[in-house]
């Protein structure tokens, strides 16, 4: 029996779907739609500190790019956290813990980056009974030039003050939101773990123009002529977001910090592949903003038939079983040799294969064989480096194989070579430097 | 023309079987166009294969991969400009061309999934884009001061003329018939090409400048061969097919209802109002071609309550394609295959049905088999192939084929120096629009070639 609940740091949801903090989570009518469609929690969209509201733009606030089949990709904006009156949404916060208390539910903050700020902010969020906080350190626009969101995580040591003031004057959970614009994810991720938090969550969205119109000779979408970056999400983010987990994951100082996993997941697939790198739980916003809560429905089946089928009770099971295999270059086995194979049944003769190894590889792919429209892998050239199954239109067409036995005809060397890392290779000027 | 005048005898011909409403229907496109965003999906499909079989199917070559390109990055112009700098005529053979046995025959995702990239409606949305700016995106080079003349204004005279103006020569056309644009205008089915296209088309090609059309001068009638080759620098013959196959049965040109299909089909392109077209209540065609089915389809398109098409080998070996043979299908059409007629049957001077004996295949000979059938008709259509009128063009010293078809060579030379020829008028070739489109280039360019050559 498959048991798709999460603890995160104690607060408890039916399952790992969380919606991030963002438009689907900014109030009541919403959340609770959202709920009901079966998410185990939510983020409340971000709150500020008491006073005059927020004001938005009310031009485009998102812009996207999409496939030719109007798959959108990813998606920008450039909202700014929520403009609703903060009582309002303290009290609909309280009320929809209440109605769902079987649900987590977790508010984003922001305020400037004064203690007596987050004091009174954090106070007035506890009266709401949530499960916890999540200081968002992450927008990057906006906010930002108002020395908040991404500009205090861009900063470590701000990071590490905030996380602490917010500490000692909370008993909730503090979760810091960490921005991806930065060159290593490892130090905001170390300031949080150092200021005392409970975990982190990421990513938050990417800095980005997401085209020029060249009609109108200015970003999309301008307001009234002009435009600024956004901060991009949605599918295309996903790789880089499954990275900076990884790399908080498996660093020795990190290691042991819960994260809440945030960053293109839109199926039960991406959920999953979080886990196996780390994360507790996984927050979602471009998906639902594309389809609708009702997709939910698709990551809680799938997610279950996945386990079922490997034998996994609980998300426990799984979690961060991919994180021993992810490793440095240097560690890499430098003597194990693939080499691409073409299943010629399967093969549609596009060519492609061979005119990108052609033009831009190791002209490794024949294109004719004895006067026939052909394609097939010179193993004397091939260095197995993946390009020709990538660019393959056919699923499973071309593999690479693991190659034991015989010789290699690129190298002359036989396929069977104990395993060398470059840390001992003889090519390795260090290696030889140590020998001497 | 008067193909078929009013009813007669007991033949059930009259016209208005339909109102104009569903006649507008029937007659209109046949694959209605891409709009902009099927387009993108569907360019999005092509895998810009490497040394692409889509293209070496196209007798015209068109670079297929990067005009699909073209158009899913957005520039259905440039798209256009590919096309047509390998096929002027890229419009009408977007329409007419049997891409299911070129191009989307040879698209790797035919062999990948059974559904090819839709490369002829695709090809038709980039034409259509650069019809619609009204503008040949093409200029001539500086003046050459030779003269070509051009015999048949249709694909391959066309072709040819566009090629040499743009090469800077001056291109004369000779055409027997009223309007430019040969089987495109005359014998295209009416709903594969809507819109008066064909004549659209003569018009883009025209306006590449220095070609000039000289209609209702007909070879050997208003004009000899000898005269052209005097007069002008070089001559290229595109004249068509002059004549049709007969049945060879008693009554075949007697009996009023016995219509050749090719006459019926031009006279059907050129009528101003389909409801006036004298329509049979119950068609019989005899043939396997495009034409059988043409015919087929329009005359159930215009109301005739059953149509058959009865061809003596089997449906395998029926030149008009699978898909031509579907649509038939897909109208109503009876296909019956291994019959051959043996008897027109008829009243005074009307035919009132076909006597038909089946047939089969003895060690690749076809036999009849006995077995006779009959089937009732008000019209009779004979659609059993075009053939070449070669007499006048033998008379003037060109090797003909036994077929008498004109024989040329790679770039489209006939025997006799100065003269080239191609389309349906030339020995061997595909009998298609795009294949006369080619002749037309090829030979465009030789004469090209000789003409600067002797400069």
């Amino acid at each position: 029996m498959v048991d798709l609940s999460s603890n995160f740091l104690g607060i408890k949801s039916p399952n790992p779907f969380w919606l991030a903090s963002a438009p689907p989570t900014d109030r009541k009518v919403n959340v609770e739609r959202a709920f009901r469609a079966g998410w185990g929690g939510v983020v409340w969209k971000t709150l500020g500190e008491a006073g005059p509201p927020v004001v938005n733009v009310s031009g485009a606030r998102y812009t996207a790019i999409h496939g030719p089949d109007r798959r959108l990709i990813a998606m920008n904006n450039i909202e700014l956290i929520t403009d609703r009156d903060l009582e309002i949404n303290l009290r609909e916060i309280k009320e929809v813990k209440r109605g769902w208390p079987d649900r987590a539910l977790v508010v984003s903050l922001m305020v400037p980056c004064e203690e007596h700020a987050w004091r009174a902010i954090l106070a007035r969020v506890e009266e709401t009974e949530c499960d916890g906080v999540e200081l968002n350190f992450g927008c990057p626009h906006g906010m930002s030039e108002r020395g908040m969101g991404s500009a205090v995580g861009q900063v470590p040591e701000y990071i590490e003050m905030v996380a602490r003031w917010c500490k000692a004057h909370t008993r909730m959970p503090v979760i810091v939101k960490l921005t991806p614009n930065i060159a290593d994810i490892k130090h905001p991720a170390r300031a949080a773990l150092q200021g005392g938090a409970d975990a982190v969550s990421l990513i938050n969205t990417i800095n980005s123009i997401m085209g020029v119109d060249l009609e109108a000779m200015a970003p999309v979408h301008a307001i009234d002529g002009k435009a600024t970056h956004g901060g991009m999400c949605g599918p295309a983010v996903k790789p880089i977001a499954l990275a900076m987990v990884a790399e908080i994951a498996r660093d020795p100082l990190t290691a042991k910090l819960p994260i809440s996993a945030i960053g293109g997941v839109t199926t039960w697939r991406d959920a999953a592949e979080f886990i196996a790198l780390g994360a507790y739980n996984v927050q979602v916003c471009t998906a639902a903003m594309t389809y609708g809560f009702k997709i939910v429905e698709e990551m809680i089946s799938g997610l279950k038939t996945y386990m079922a089928a490997k034998g996994y009770e609980t998300i426990e099971d799984f979690r961060g079983r991919a994180i021993g295999a992810v490793t440095d270059w240097q560690h890499l086995n430098l003597n194990y040799v693939v080499k691409a194979e073409i299943n010629q049944d399967l093969c549609i003769k596009c060519g492609r294969c061979h005119i990108a190894c052609e033009d831009t590889s190791h002209q490794a792919i024949f294109a004719k064989i004895d006067g026939e429209r052909k394609f097939v892998v010179n193993d004397s050239e091939c260095v197995g480096c993946n390009l020709c199954t990538l660019v393959c239109p056919v699923e499973a067409c071309i593999t690479l194989v693991h190659k034991t036995e015989g010789v290699d005809p690129r190298t002359g060397r036989p396929y069977a070579q104990p395993p060398l890392a470059w840390t001992a290779h003889p090519n390795n000027p260090g290696v030889n430097a140590a020998a001497e | 023309m008067g193909i078929v005048s009013e009813p007669r005898g007991i033949a059930d011909v009259k016209p208005g079987r339909l109102d104009r409403a569903t006649l507008s229907d029937n007659f209109g496109d046949l694959h209605p166009p891409l709009d902009a965003h099927e387009a993108k999906v569907e360019s999005d499909r092509c895998y810009f294969c490497y040394d692409a079989p889509c293209q070496q199917a196209c007798p015209t070559s068109i670079d297929i991969p990067l005009f699909i390109r073209e158009i899913a990055a957005g520039n259905p112009l440039g798209a256009a400009e590919t096309i047509l700098s390998a096929n002027i005529m890229g419009g009408m053979c977007a329409r007419v061309c049997p891409t299911e046995t070129l191009c989307e025959e040879a698209c790797v995702r035919e062999a990948a999934e059974g559904k090819p990239v839709r490369i002829g409606l695709l090809q038709r949305h980039a034409v259509d884009a650069q019809m619609a700016t009204g503008k040949m995106p093409f200029s001539r080079a500086a003046p050459s001061g030779k003269r070509v003349a051009i015999v048949g204004a249709g694909p391959a005279g066309l072709a040819c003329a566009h090629a040499l103006a743009l090469a800077g020569h001056e291109a004369t056309i000779f055409e027997k018939l009223e309007k430019s644009g040969g089987l495109n205008e005359y014998g295209i089915a009416a709903y594969k090409a809507p819109d008066d296209f064909a004549a659209r088309e003569v018009a883009f090609i025209l306006s590449t400048g220095g070609i000039a059309v000289k209609h209702g001068v007909a070879l050997g009638r208003d004009v000899s061969l000898g005269q052209l080759r005097r007069d002008y620098d070089a001559v290229f013959l595109g004249v068509g097919l002059g004549s049709t196959n007969k049945l060879g049965l008693p009554g075949e040109k007697e009996l009023a209802n016995v219509i050749d299909a090719v006459e019926y089909i031009a006279e059907l392109r050129q009528a101003q109002d389909f409801a006036r077209l004298p329509v049979g209540r119950r068609v019989v065609v005899i043939g396997g071609g495009m034409t059988a089915v043409d015919v087929a389809v329009q005359s159930k398109r215009l109301g005739a309550e059953s149509v058959t098409i009865v061809y003596r080998r089997g449906v395998e070996h029926m030149k008009a394609s699978a898909f031509e043979r579907e649509l038939a299908q897909t109208n109503g059409v009876v296909i019956r295959p291994w019959a051959q007629p043996i008897a027109i049957e008829g009243h005074g001077d009307t035919a009132s049905g076909v006597l038909f004996e089946r047939t089969r295949e003895e060690g690749g000979k076809l036999v009849g088999a006995g077995g006779a059938f009959r089937i009732e008709a008000d019209v009779v259509f004979t659609a059993i192939g075009q053939k070449a009128d070669g007499a006048t063009i033998e008379s003037g010293g060109v090797r003909c084929d036994s077929a008498g078809r004109i024989v040329v060579d790679a770039e489209r030379r006939t025997s006799a120096p100065g003269l080239w020829a191609g389309g349906d008028c030339v020995s061997g070739g595909l009998d298609l629009t795009v294949s006369a489109v080619e002749d037309g280039k090829q030979a465009a360019r030789s004469i090209d070639a000789a003409l600067k050559a002797k400069s």
